[in-house]
């Protein structure tokens, strides 16, 4: 006998002012499994999710939930027929309390009085907080202050309140520690186990084949395929996705590792979240930074950058020490910083390609303070074209690119200034497959230019396929240097976790 | 031309309402489209225009001035004690502008290395402007200012039969212009304004253009104050009171975005002519003031409303 499915999509097709977004895609998902969605960015992961709960109607094609066809016109439909979205970035108001989060827009009263029943939404926040095995919350936190990590929790608490069966996450763990995640997957396989089903969207390979039953792939806004994830293999899941062989997932180093050309020394932060931080770099040498959420990595590439100030130590280049009094010092002496949040410190959304990466180039396209129109479309043709930039043209708002393309008009920017030491903070954050590859070989060509690279990532894999070497910071120290040879995951983890 | 449309789209609106108004102007009043009061529309908004085209950069970088009229009383009440001395009408202006230099640097240093919001910043310092004023007029107009040609024709005389305070305006205006469009200091107004930190991180100096950004705008309300000064043979302790509104909503009618990041100084010409015309033109029509003040809302909220839904 069949069982019928919780969620199917069949024949599903959507397009925005005669852009095909989907095309005769197929969803199904069953009661109580973890069922991944993966895709290129722009293959149609988040349309697919917004057509099911009801944000945006479909064209064609027919959904049912257990069995009887919906047409939901807005997510409060779709919740109450048991479907939850929890998306990437929380829908959390920081200032309110754990129980006011939870129970936001569905307040509970003293009958219909409209006096809040503080004491019984406490009661059952705590409740609900329990029952997914949570203990570190309390309802009267400030849910600004909790880590992102708890804060998750607070949503999935809350999805379980309103009796969700289908909880949807868009990229959960990009924010998490790896502790978190680790509890974030405990609590997930623990309401499988209850029957609750999981649609997993992710880019993170290692996470989907640990946690995931099924996967479906999409590209282009087609329906690729569905497998059962113990019958595929990784790079069967990266060919369905970009459509071609991929080959090694990163490409081969062939870089010539030169003298020491930055020098960190000693180097302590004013506000104390790190301290005497001192590590080398060498010419075409790419030194990757590990360490949790919180270990200060950030930080200390910011303080370098002379953004943040600095309470001690110095930093040198080729011998010189660098004045740190603003971002402008380092980038004059050839420093490059690539942010780790590329929409709120990397780029002006709203601004052209152009514009964006003429911004640090303003004094090579210019002459006394006046801007070369042809120089400046010179330098951006040239850096679009060398980063490969998918775009209508260079006049195309940034805000308007996919979260790769975006990430190469960040790069682009900073090889503008033609860099002898480049600092890049998780480099391939929210960045797809295909982008990432194009990313390491961008990285690989600098080295052997004789860029010094400091590559800061929460992702282990790309940390040991990338780095030369490895520093690893662990509550604002470094712990320990790792040569690529012998490093492994468990040594990176324990020197991140404070073991030797 | 497509381009040219593309590039332009935020000043066609208001472009089409400024030809819109000038028309029904036109057909109502017969005095309407005469040279004569065509120039003397265009000396009416010139003063406006002056603090609305400094008002256009404070807003790009997402701030805002709320003080332009207090620095245009105590500008040219300065600048009048200097002439009443007998001190040389262009050096006494030049030095009355450096203190408008000096009073928006003053609004600068609070809002960038105080940390203060643009909005209190300048209100505090609107207040503390206009009281310096009073105490230094004692609440009186200095009058019996130079008799000089170079003063008298900064706010009275004409080129060519063009209002001096006009051509004031238009040469502002170029440079302005000028500044926005081709220099880097105008694609760091507008970067900062779009995203600060991402600015600072690309290694703009980010207070230092800020504070610019200030000065230029008290030295723009000081030079539109001398104006009106020399047209009235006379500073006057109120002088320039509510300016500030005037100048905001000719920046915001002008299509640049109170977010920062995005307008242009054309925008504002053209705001500043709309509001002028409706003033010019409600007086044609003898419609009382008062109703003129509820028009002219009602055409701020309209551009602002316009402006969401093109969005």
């Amino acid at each position: 006998m069949m069982v019928t499915p919780l969620v199917e999509m069949v024949g599903v097709s959507k397009s925005f002012s005669g852009n095909q977004v989907l095309h005769n895609v197929q969803f199904e998902v069953k009661k109580g499994e973890i069922h991944a969605l993966m895709g290129e960015n722009g293959a149609g992961k988040s349309t697919l999710v917004k057509v099911l709960t009801g944000i945006h109607e479909r064209d064609s094609g027919q959904i049912k939930v257990n069995g009887g066809e919906v047409h939901f016109t807005n997510p409060k439909q779709a919740e109450a027929r048991g479907i939850v979205v929890i998306h990437q970035e929380l829908n959390i108001i920081p200032h309110l309390t754990v129980s006011q989060n939870m129970f936001l827009g569905k307040e509970l009263t003293y009958g219909r009085s409209g006096i809040l029943n503080h004491r019984k939404m406490k009661a059952l926040t705590e409740e609900s907080l329990q029952k997914l095995g949570v203990t570190n919350i309390s309802p009267d936190d400030i849910a600004g202050d909790l880590s992102v990590g708890k804060q998750q929790m607070i949503e999935i608490a809350r999805a379980l309140a309103t009796n969700a069966e289908l909880i949807i996450m868009d990229e959960p763990t990009a924010a998490l520690t790896e502790r978190e995640i680790a509890s974030l997957f405990e609590v997930v396989t623990d309401l499988k186990r209850k029957g609750v089903a999981f649609v997993y969207i992710s880019h993170r390979m290692e996470e989907i084949f640990q946690i995931c039953d099924r996967i479906t792939i999409l590209r282009d806004g087609e329906y690729i395929g569905t497998e059962n994830i113990s019958d595929t293999s990784f790079e069967q899941v990266v060919k369905m996705m970009v459509g071609r062989e991929l080959g090694e997932r990163f490409p081969a180093r062939k870089s010539k590792i030169g003298n020491i050309v930055f020098e960190v020394d000693n180097l302590s932060s004013k506000d104390g979240t790190f301290h005497n931080v001192s590590f080398t770099v060498k010419e075409g040498e790419i030194l990757g930074v590990a360490g949790l959420m919180g270990a200060g990595r950030t930080e200390v590439m910011e303080t370098i950058f002379g953004y943040r100030k600095k309470d001690s130590g110095s930093v040198k280049l080729n011998g010189k020490e660098l004045k740190m009094r603003h971002p402008n010092d380092l980038i004059n002496a050839g420093v490059g910083f690539i942010t780790e949040d590329r929409k709120s410190k990397g780029l002006v959304l709203g601004s052209s390609i152009r514009e964006n990466i003429a911004l640090v180039n303003l004094k090579t396209v210019s002459q006394k303070g006046v801007i070369s129109n042809k120089k400046e479309r010179d330098l951006v043709e040239n850096l679009i074209e060398r980063l490969h930039v998918r775009t209508t043209g260079k006049e195309q708002e940034v805000k308007s690119l996919s979260g790769g393309n975006q990430q190469k008009v960040v790069i682009a920017k900073w090889l503008g200034i033609n860099p002898k030491v480049l600092i890049l903070d998780e480099p391939t954050r929210g960045v797809d497959i295909g982008a990432k590859k194009e990313i390491y070989s961008i990285i690989n060509e600098l080295t052997e230019h004789g860029v010094a690279i400091i590559m800061v990532s929460s992702e282990l894999p790309e940390i040991l396929g990338v780095s030369d070497r490895i520093m690893v910071l662990h509550e604002g120290s470094v712990t320990a240097f790792i040569d690529r040879e012998d490093a492994d995951q468990e040594i990176i983890m324990l020197a991140a976790t404070g073991g030797n | 031309m497509k381009r040219f449309i593309t590039n332009n789209i935020s000043i066609l609106g208001p472009f089409i309402g400024l030809i819109v108004f000038s028309i029904i102007l036109g057909i109502f009043s017969d005095s309407f489209f005469t040279f004569d009061n065509l120039l003397n529309l265009l000396r009416q908004i010139s003063v406006n225009a002056l603090i609305a085209f400094g008002m256009t950069f404070v807003i790009l970088t997402a701030g805002i001035d709320l003080s332009v009229g207090s620095i245009l009383a105590l500008g040219s009440a300065l600048t009048a004690g200097l002439l009443t001395s007998g001190m040389d009408p262009i050096l006494a202006i030049i030095i009355g502008l450096l203190i408008g230099f000096v009073l928006g640097a003053i609004n600068g240093l609070v809002i960038t290395k105080g940390k203060v919001a643009p909005f209190i910043a300048t209100l505090a310092t609107m207040t503390i402007y206009r009281g310096a004023t009073l105490v230094y007029t004692d609440g009186r107009p200095i009058t019996g200012l130079s008799d000089s040609f170079s003063f008298q024709m900064i706010g009275k005389g004409y080129v060519f039969g063009i209002p001096f305070p006009v051509i004031l305006m238009l040469i502002a205006f170029a440079i302005l212009y000028f500044i926005l469009r081709k220099t880097v200091f105008g694609r760091q107004v507008y970067a900062i304004g779009g995203n600060e930190e991402a600015a600072i991180l690309s290694g703009i100096k980010a207070d230092r253009v800020k504070i610019w950004v200030y000065s230029i705008t008290g030295m723009l309300s000081v030079l539109a104050g001398i104006i009106l000064t020399s047209r009235l043979n006379s500073a006057q302790p109120t002088a320039g009171s509510s300016f500030e509104l005037d100048a905001i909503a000719a920046v915001v009618i002008g299509g640049t975005s109170l977010m920062g990041g995005k307008g242009k100084i054309v925008g504002t010409l053209i705001g500043a002519l709309i509001i002028g015309v409706i003033d010019n033109g409600l007086n044609l029509l003898n419609v009382s003031s008062f109703y003129q003040q509820i028009v002219k809302g009602g055409i701020i909220l309209l551009a602002v409303l316009l402006d969401r839904r093109s969005k």
